[in-house]
């Protein structure tokens, strides 16, 4: 079972948040790469969408929807960082 | 729900008594929350841990050593799909915990890759629950769970792990990878068990 | 990059079918106007939902296809064979349906118009779609950045927009289009059936030392062979974005 791209989490994503998540950097809990959710590795067949670190392939984000719920786990993220407007 | 899509029917057929919710489908979809393990049956090993730390532990020689049944059984997902009389050979959890001494409610079945569910060990009793390997007549794919999966089909299948390794027995509940994500914690299909709080 | 950065939360909006296009046998173009459509960005795709009247929903991403334009857009749809919802967009779907989609999505698959750097697209079957996108939209935005694109496909007949990459070609303003053909050739090419390569994407891609920005993107297998040959072969990854449309190609 292959992955897809962390864009593909953009439509999922893009219903909870006001930004593009996907653009957002995250650090990995399991070993501390950064990179763009973009780039982790997305299992978006299961009941519920997993992206996996593209450096060590552990869990970063996991998120399941119910018709009128989502449940986000970011524990596999030590921190997201957003990119936001310049302030003028 | 959404609008309506004129025309649109799916892939489903319909007629079947099933659980609330379900359609039938005919293919076997492949889910999966990360890449499929690669295990072979020489290092594969199954371990049942007691709540006391007691470990019966099985190769794949002694596993397959033991009595096995052919079971045909409907499947139900909880993404909306069923699958009616499927064929497995497998060896019962009723002959796997004969010997094994245990006080415990609870069990998590848990997987090469680090899946992990639980459920109640009554469950898993009674000729409810088998660790299949064959699927079809064959030995089962990878990607379905080979070398061999839980299969417990009278709850929704992410209950049947797939690349089962070990059923750890405990007196405390303990939700696994879906549970603790908003699945329900026991998951009836008949009752549209699908997520916590139905 | 400003726009991606405040969306307002994405939701399923409403479209209706203007125009169908036949592009080959298995493929066909769907024009959709949606009131309220903010735009999108070249490489960006959409999600699409169809429901059953008795509830049953089945959900599939494309790529959009045209540039970017207020209150419309296209999407190219590959017929798979089994396709629950390709079926549906290509046989079923007439001009004066609803389409219900969420989007646009993605900031990252995206190839800004204010870029100078050469690029390089590469497609396999269906993923030359948002490649596409991103050749119409350096047309409208006046852009002369210059475009390589190499489109892996089986044979002649099942590639896509062939007549206006050809006249696109033809203006001789910046965009080279180089053909790979993996099963069957069209009369008189000179090579035999394969897949890309080395050698191919060194002859009709950029050297490394362009430094150009790199889309690769069609069924997984093949942008993942793609990403490591140019890898390999001295790009940056960094400079490589990957648009893995799943094991079967398309997207059902």
């Amino acid at each position: 079972m292959s992955h897809l791209d962390g864009n593909m989490l953009g439509g999922e994503l893009g219903e909870l948040f006001t930004m593009d998540v996907t653009m957002a950097v995250a650090q990995c809990a399991s070993c501390g790469t950064p990179g763009m959710i973009a780039q982790t590795m997305v299992y978006a067949d299961a009941p519920g969408m997993i992206a996996r670190c593209p450096s060590c392939g552990e869990i970063m984000l996991r998120l399941a929807r119910g018709p009128d719920r989502a449940w986000l786990d970011l524990r596999g993220v030590t921190y997201l960082q957003l990119p936001m407007p310049a302030e003028p | 729900m959404g609008i309506v899509s004129p025309g649109f029917h799916g892939r489903r057929q319909a007629g079947q008594k099933l659980p609330p919710g379900q359609y039938l489908v005919t293919d076997f979809p492949v889910l999966s929350a990360g890449p499929t393990p690669r295990v072979d049956t020489g290092s594969w090993e199954l371990r049942i841990k007691t709540e006391t730390g007691q470990v019966h532990s099985w190769d794949w020689t002694a596993f397959r050593a033991l009595p096995s049944e052919d079971i045909t059984v409907d499947i139900h997902c909880v993404t909306k799909w069923s699958k009616l009389q499927t064929g497995w050979q497998g060896v019962s959890l009723d002959t796997l915990l004969t010997g094994v001494d245990t006080g415990a409610g609870f069990a998590l079945a848990r997987s090469y890759g680090g899946y992990t569910t639980n459920l109640p060990l009554a469950d898993l009793r009674d000729g409810q629950a088998w660790i299949a390997y064959e699927f079809d007549g064959k030995a089962l794919a990878a990607e379905h769970g080979g070398p061999a999966r839980l299969l417990v089909p009278h709850l929704y299948f992410w209950k049947s792990a797939k690349w089962v390794t070990g059923i750890d027995l405990m007196t405390k509940d303990m939700p696994g990878f879906w549970e603790s994500l908003g699945y329900h914690n026991y998951g009836d299909p008949w009752r549209e068990q699908r997520y916590w709080g139905d | 990059m400003a726009r991606a950065a405040i969306l307002g939360r994405l939701t399923w909006q409403e479209g209706t079918v203007t125009a169908v296009r036949e592009e080959t046998s298995t493929a066909r173009t769907i024009a959709l106007n949606l009131p309220g459509w903010p735009g999108h960005l070249a490489g960006q795709h959409v999600d699409v939902r169809l429901t059953a009247e008795d509830g049953y929903s089945a959900q599939r991403s494309y790529s959009i296809a045209s540039p970017p334009d207020d209150g419309r857009l296209e999407l190219t749809v590959q017929r798979l064979p089994d396709g629950e919802v390709s079926s549906y967009l290509d046989d079923v779907l007439e001009v004066g349906y609803p389409l219900e989609l969420r989007g646009p999505i993605g900031g990252w698959f995206v190839w800004d118009p204010a870029s100078t750097a050469p690029v390089l697209l590469v497609a396999g079957g269906s993923g030359v779609v948002p490649l596409m996108a991103m050749i119409r939209t350096r047309e409208a935005a006046g852009s002369k950045a210059p475009f390589r694109l190499v489109y892996s496909v089986r044979s002649p007949d099942t590639a896509l927009y062939t007549e206006e990459l050809a006249e696109r070609q033809r203006r001789g303003d910046g965009l080279d289009v180089s053909y790979q053909y993996t099963r069957t050739t069209p009369p008189g090419w000179a090579a035999p059936p394969g897949r890309i390569n080395a050698e191919v994407l060194a002859s009709a891609g950029w050297p490394p030392d362009r430094h150009p920005a790199v889309f690769v993107c069609g069924p997984t297998p093949f942008v993942e062979a793609v990403a490591n040959l140019l890898v390999n072969t001295g790009h940056d990854p960094g400079a490589i974005k990957t648009e893995r449309f799943g094991p079967t190609g398309g997207q059902s």
